[in-house]
C-alpha cells in the first residue's frame, strides 16, 4: 500500500500555479542606461513581493514580482521618478508593499525607539554613577 | 534605588517578551486587501483575451451599470472551483466581466469550454499591469464596481457557494 502511494505521488502532476506565458521582457533584462537601471534596482530592492511575502521583488522569482520589475523598469525608462512609482504602489497595496516605512501615526514609535532607548540608557547611567560617587 | 525599582527591568523584560511571543504566535493574515476600494477604477484598455468575446476597458465599467470584475486565469486551479458560483451570479442577472492574467487565447477557450462562460467580456492582462492597478495580488479575486466606475468591494480568493447571495446583493446595491 505504501509503495503504491509513493508510486502515485511520483506520477501525480503538481497543481499548476504558474502561467505558461514567458516573463515580461523587462522582468529579467536590465535597462540599457546604467543610471536608470541603478535607480530601478534601488527601488526594486525596497518593494515587497506580493506572492512570497518576505522577499523584495528584486529577489523573488514569482511571476507577479517579474511583472512588477518590468513595470518599474518601463516607468523609470519613461522618465518617472522612483518616489512616484513607490507612491503608486503604496496607493494600491498600502505601505505594506514598501520596505521603507513612512513616518506617520502608526510608525512614529518605530522611528522614535532608538532615541528613546538612548535617553533611558543615559538616565540610568547618570543615576548609577551619581550613587557610586556618593 | 529603592526596593521596588529593582524589579522594574525584569517586569519590563517580561512585558516585552510576552508582547513579542504573542505577535509571533498569532496566526498571520497573508491576504493583502486593495486600498483602491472607494476609488475609481484606474483607466485601462485591454484587448480581447479570446475569440468571440469583447475586450474590457475602464470606460465599459463607468457606463452606468454595476459590474462584477473577476480577475482570473485559465492556469489557476481555484478559478475552476469558482466557475459554478460565477455562473450562478451571472444567471441572477449580474454583468460579470473578466480580466485574464497572463493567459493564452487557446488555453482560455479550453477553460471556458470546460467550465462554462459567465463572462460578457474578458480583457487580456498579459503582464499583470491592470491587476496591479486594481491593487490585486493574486487570482482569483473579484471586485464589485458600481455604475459610475467606483470600486466598492473586493473578494480575495474564490467566491464560495455561501458567498454567492452576498455578492449578488452587493452588485445590486452598487447602482
Amino acid at each position: 500500500m505504501k509503495r503504491l502511494l509513493i508510486a502515485f505521488a511520483l506520477v501525480a502532476a503538481p497543481a499548476l500555479a504558474d502561467s505558461d506565458l514567458p516573463p515580461a521582457p523587462l522582468a529579467y533584462t536590465q535597462l540599457p542606461d546604467p543610471r536608470q537601471e541603478a535607480q530601478a534596482q534601488a527601488l526594486m530592492e525596497t518593494i515587497r513581493c506580493l506572492v512570497c511575502q518576505g522577499q523584495s521583488i528584486a529577489d523573488s522569482d514569482a511571476e507577479l514580482a517579474g511583472d512588477m520589475r518590468a513595470m518599474i523598469r518601463e516607468r523609470i525608462a519613461a522618465g518617472e521618478k522612483p518616489a512616484a512609482i513607490r507612491a503608486w504602489l503604496v496607493r494600491r497595496y498600502g505601505s505594506w508593499v514598501s520596505y521603507e516605512p513612512p513616518l506617520d501615526r502608526t510608525t512614529w514609535l518605530l522611528w522614535a525607539a532608538p532615541l528613546l532607548f538612548v535617553a533611558i540608557g543615559i538616565a540610568v547611567a547618570r543615576r548609577s554613577f551619581r550613587r557610586r560617587r556618593a | 534605588m529603592n526596593e521596588r525599582m529593582k524589579w522594574a527591568p525584569l517586569i519590563a523584560f517580561i512585558l516585552l517578551g510576552s508582547a513579542l511571543t504573542y505577535g509571533l504566535a498569532k496566526p498571520d493574515d497573508t491576504n493583502i486587501t486593495s486600498k483602491m476600494i472607494g476609488a475609481s477604477v484606474p483607466s485601462f484598455v485591454l484587448s480581447p483575451a479570446t475569440a468571440g468575446l469583447p475586450g474590457l476597458s475602464s470606460s465599459d465599467l463607468a457606463a452606468g451599470k454595476p459590474h462584477l470584475v473577476n480577475i482570473f486565469a485559465s492556469w489557476c486551479v481555484p478559478c475552476v472551483a469558482e466557475a459554478p458560483q460565477l455562473k450562478a451570479i451571472a444567471d441572477a442577472g449580474v454583468p460579470v466581466v473578466g480580466i485574464a492574467v497572463r493567459d493564452k487565447p487557446e488555453a482560455l477557450a479550453r477553460f471556458l469550454g470546460r467550465n462554462g462562460n459567465p463572462f460578457r467580456a474578458i480583457g487580456a492582462d498579459d503582464a499583470s499591469q491592470v491587476q496591479m492597478a486594481f491593487g490585486s495580488s493574486g487570482v482569483p479575486e473579484s471586485f464589485v464596481v458600481d455604475g459610475k466606475g467606483m470600486i466598492r468591494q473586493q473578494t480575495i480568493g474564490p467566491i464560495n457557494p455561501q458567498d454567492v447571495a452576498g455578492v449578488i446583493a452587493a452588485v445590486k446595491a452598487a447602482r
